[in-house]
């Protein structure tokens, strides 16, 4: 789908601005903000990444989902072995092939490895696993975590097993997280709206209708599958530099919920909706722990969640944006062009049909 | 490997199996009824628990009192969370039910973690329940002797309630068409309010007996049992109540042979075992072994 | 009996009746005819109360009393003693032929139940040879039968009927109309909707034809059977048997 070069539409204006707004709020960051306020806002960004890729891979195709903790575990052992300093790693993880124990990678290769690594192991488990539709799915990707953390659990040589990774260099900034959210935010958004994004919504609405139209419904949704793995990888990566210790239990099925709740909340389909969700979940998180805290009241942050998810289900069901994009974002429909996030075709009773 | 060690394994297996069994029946009782995955159904297993250790060691009150309590807390909570999370969304696609599901049950999960602790509290039933037992050879405690035994009761008049009564027949009907239920005069709400209210009952049993074989109790422990009853209820046939106990005894007996036949150290790969065995059958046998095909998963 | 009045029902975003008057009177079979989709099992619905009308009345009078269907709970307009034999028979495949027939009569309290069960495997032979096989077993005029029974169980005063003879061969739609009669004889008023004019008009008192949501003709049945305007509305009743 091109666009006209010669007119700058107003979409333009307003991602220019969008970006310009960004930059200019990690360069403040970075400058000014103390660590605890720079891991914060890291936190949300990188949840605005996994959101993103959550809401593209669940909500275009329907496919319910809860197995990114599964693949941000594998993009962040991964990662995190790369780049371990050389001389510890060694003794540490006895269990690594020497070519493994001697490198050091910086973190661009790392996390990149570690998105793939994890892209490879959807696209293994993804054969199999996405015959199954609806809850359960869900319920086969959960197994995934389970399965995951028990296989690193137990490769004590290779992972530290229970132990976890601990002194991880904490090579993530902001800037690289900016520079991955944008990826992310880049790579949906373009395959949202092309005609495989159209193929995916397609699949969304009817299997059979998609079958019967040629749209390759299996490789289409493998590999949506996939690419949401790759970034939940890399978010697992980013993830483990940040904070610089990794657990086998690090990630979980609490954060698969919260995933859930961005994305529902923002409107599955919607890539803006689940990261502006992701941001303010997170950011909403962190101003509520210290009155957890003080109050002595554990999970209440939690329990404030998981009641925000079950009223947006009941009240709004297809979250703020619906799968829609604000309109702002988008460029003015040509005539006769398909536009896939339109509200128009999809009516409020067809996008409750459609949500999650 | 000696007779006595496998027979000891197959009561392992048969003692677990009904806890399994017991949650499996009730979890799917309501899956077919509404169609609807309950995450939460692990953590009513949870509150019961409580339940049962308030009545008996807080209170200090005898075990049928306690007994009484979880069958009582378990349908009542489990009818609560129907009326306010499932009924609302009785017309919505299935995968928001289960969302739900899953949101009630962090709930509950924390809301339990915020009113009792996260540390787990030693649960002792009455020392009698602890004695051992000679059972052909192979030693049973007198829990396990009674969770067998009542799984086996509470079951049989499960399967007599279902088939033999007005308001059973009522509910495998709504659960089959609730359209036509309605047209016979059946109200649909009422039937799965009952449907919950025994899933509830028969997870709160569980909660009470796998409680007491554990000799602990705390806010995150419906969980396993939970997803077992889903791999169980699923590996027998959602929605199939034979399935479902069939499922929950072969889970029973598989995860014991499992654990019994790796090198000792491999016990925690159990729980990945579990859900490879149920990736594995919702592949080969996406209806279970007594499922019936008819069933509609989109 | 039963008696519509300015009826509208609308499904989902669209009216399907725009405002229909029909009344059945005791003793009576009364045919609904029309195409598909011209609102016929909509109707039904409304009197069986699974769906509410937006506007208009829809009343019952029995035994000097007078309901109103439209603000009744289902589960009380069948306990007032009106069984729905729906569209496409829908009996529960999963539950046994005898199962069938007891949660016909799920409301009744009496104990005559069992005399029924009876009743019904003599009306049916072939219900009682397989009555503890399950429903889903058997064949399509088997289980209109079934159906009809399971609506007949609940003892009703109004039965209403959504298109027996669907996708019935010949032979057997003669049977279920035979049935049909016979069920008014012994007392049951009959609202009957069908798409196969011709039969339902040989066994009706009266008759309405329902195009796009309302009623274009009514009148006694053997009028109606002759009326050059029913041919119309159906499209494709061939000449023959409409006439007379």
């Amino acid at each position: 789908m091109r666009l006209p070069m010669h007119s700058l539409g107003r979409h333009h204006l307003a991602w220019g601005l969008i970006a310009a707004g960004a930059v200019a709020l990690v360069a403040y960051a970075e400058g000014h903000l103390s660590g605890y306020e720079r891991t914060v806002l890291g936190f949300a960004g990188i949840y605005a990444m996994l959101a993103i890729s959550l809401s593209f891979s669940n909500g275009l195709t329907g496919l319910f989902s809860l197995g990114h903790p599964a693949f941000m575990m594998v993009g962040g052992y991964v990662a995190a072995i790369l780049t371990f300093p050389a001389n510890r790693k060694g003794f540490m993880l006895p269990g690594l092939p020497d070519w493994l124990a001697t490198v050091q990678w910086p973190l661009f290769p790392a996390t990149l490895a570690g998105g793939l690594a994890a892209a490879l192991v959807a696209a293994v488990v993804g054969f199999p696993v996405l015959r199954l539709r609806g809850h359960y799915l869900a319920v086969a990707t959960l197994g995934l975590i389970v399965i995951l953390r028990t296989v690193v659990n137990n490769a004590n040589d290779v992972t530290r097993g229970a132990l976890g990774l601990n002194g991880i260099p904490r090579h993530t900034d902001l800037w690289w997280i900016l520079a991955w959210l944008a990826v992310a935010l880049l790579v949906c958004w373009r395959l949202k709206h092309s005609s495989v994004g159209r193929s995916l919504l397609a699949i969304r609405e009817n299997e059979m209708a998609a079958a019967c139209m040629g749209v390759p419904r299996a490789r289409a949704k493998l590999a949506a599958f996939a690419l949401g793995a790759f970034f939940a990888g890399v978010g697992g990566a980013l993830w483990a530099h940040l904070l610089t210790n990794l657990t086998p239990g690090s990630f979980g099925i609490t954060l698969a919920f919260m995933l859930v709740v961005m994305v529902v909340v923002g409107g599955s389909g919607s890539l803006v909706g689940a990261a502006l969700a992701a941001v303010a979940v997170t950011l909403l998180g962190e101003a509520l722990r210290p009155l957890e805290q003080a109050a002595g009241a554990y999970g209440l942050v939690q329990i404030l969640i998981a009641l925000l998810l079950i009223a947006t289900l009941l009240l709004r069901p297809q979250g703020f944006f619906g799968s829609a994009e604000p309109s702002f974002l988008r460029p003015r429909p040509r005539a006769g062009a398909a536009d896939p996030g339109a509200p128009g075709p999809h009516s409020r009773a067809e996008e409750r049909e459609m949500s999650p | 490997m000696t007779t006595g060690y496998l027979l000891q394994q197959l009561i392992n297996g048969l003692v677990m199996g009904s806890v399994y069994a017991l949650v499996a029946v009730g979890f799917s009782m309501i899956y077919g009824i509404v169609r609807l995955i309950n995450f939460a159904h692990g953590d009513v297993l949870m509150v019961c628990a409580f339940s049962a250790f308030a009545v008996l060691l807080v209170f200090g009150l005898p075990l049928w009192a306690a007994v009484l309590a979880v069958l009582t807390v378990g349908a009542i909570l489990a009818m609560l969370i129907d009326l306010v999370a499932f009924r609302p969304q009785r017309a919505a696609p299935q995968v928001n039910g289960f969302i739900t599901s899953l949101g009630v049950a962090i709930l509950m999960q924390n809301l339990a973690v915020l009113l009792l602790s996260g540390q787990p509290r030693p649960f002792n039933l009455p020392t009698w329940l602890r004695t051992n037992l000679d059972v052909l050879g192979a030693r049973m405690t007198v829990l396990e002797v009674v969770t067998v035994g009542l799984t086996l009761a509470v079951l049989a008049g499960l399967l007599f309630f279902v088939r033999r009564t007005r308001l059973g027949i009522a509910m495998r009907a709504t659960a089959e068409n609730p359209t036509a239920a309605r047209l016979m005069g059946v109200r649909v709400n009422r039937a799965i309010s009952t449907a919950f209210a025994l899933g509830g009952a028969l997870a709160g049993l569980a909660g009470l007996l796998w409680a007491g074989r554990a000799g602990q109790i705390d806010p995150l422990m419906g969980f396993v049992p939970g997803l077992k009853a889903f791999v169980a209820a699923v590996i027998g046939g959602v929605g199939s109540l034979a399935g479902a106990v069939l499922g929950g005894y072969l889970l029973g007996f598989a995860e014991v042979f499992f654990v019994g036949l790796l090198p000792p150290g491999y016990g925690s790969f159990r729980d990945a075992f579990v859900f490879g065995l149920l990736i594995l059958i919702l592949l080969v046998l996406p209806n279970g072994l007594l499922g019936r095909p008819a069933e509609e998963r989109a | 009996m039963l008696r519509l009045e300015g009826l509208e029902v609308w499904r989902g975003p669209s009216a399907v009746l725009h405002g229909i008057d029909l009344e059945v009177g005791a003793g009576e079979i009364v045919a609904l005819l029309g195409a598909n989709g011209a609102g016929k099992s909509t109707t039904l619905l409304t009197v069986s109360g699974l769906l509410r009308p937006r506007s208009g009345r829809a009343t019952l009078s029995l035994d000097g009393r007078t309901l109103d269907l439209a603000r009744l709970p289902a589960d009380r307009i069948v306990a007032a003693g009106v069984a729905h034999c729906p569209e496409g028979r829908q009996i529960f495949g999963g539950l046994s032929v005898e199962e069938n027939l007891r949660i016909g009569a799920f409301l009744r309290r009496d104990g005559g139940v069992s005399e029924d069960l009876e009743a019904m495997g003599r009306l049916f032979p072939i219900l009682r040879e397989r009555r503890r096989g399950l429903a889903g077993q058997l064949s399509g005029g088997e289980q209109m039968m079934l159906a009809i029974a399971r609506a007949l169980m609940s003892r009703p005063r109004l039965l209403l009927l959504d298109e027996p003879s669907l996708g019935l061969a010949p032979q057997m739609v003669e049977t279920i109309f035979d049935v049909i009669e016979d069920i008014r004889a012994r007392g049951t008023t009959v609202l009957l909707v069908e798409q196969n004019a011709a039969m339902a008009l040989e066994i009706a008192d009266r008759g309405y034809v329902l195009e796009n949501g309302r009623v274009t003709l009514s009148g006694p049945a053997a009028e109606l059977a002759g009326d050059a305007r029913l041919r119309e509305a159906y499209l494709g009743l061939a000449p023959a048997e409409a006439a007379p």
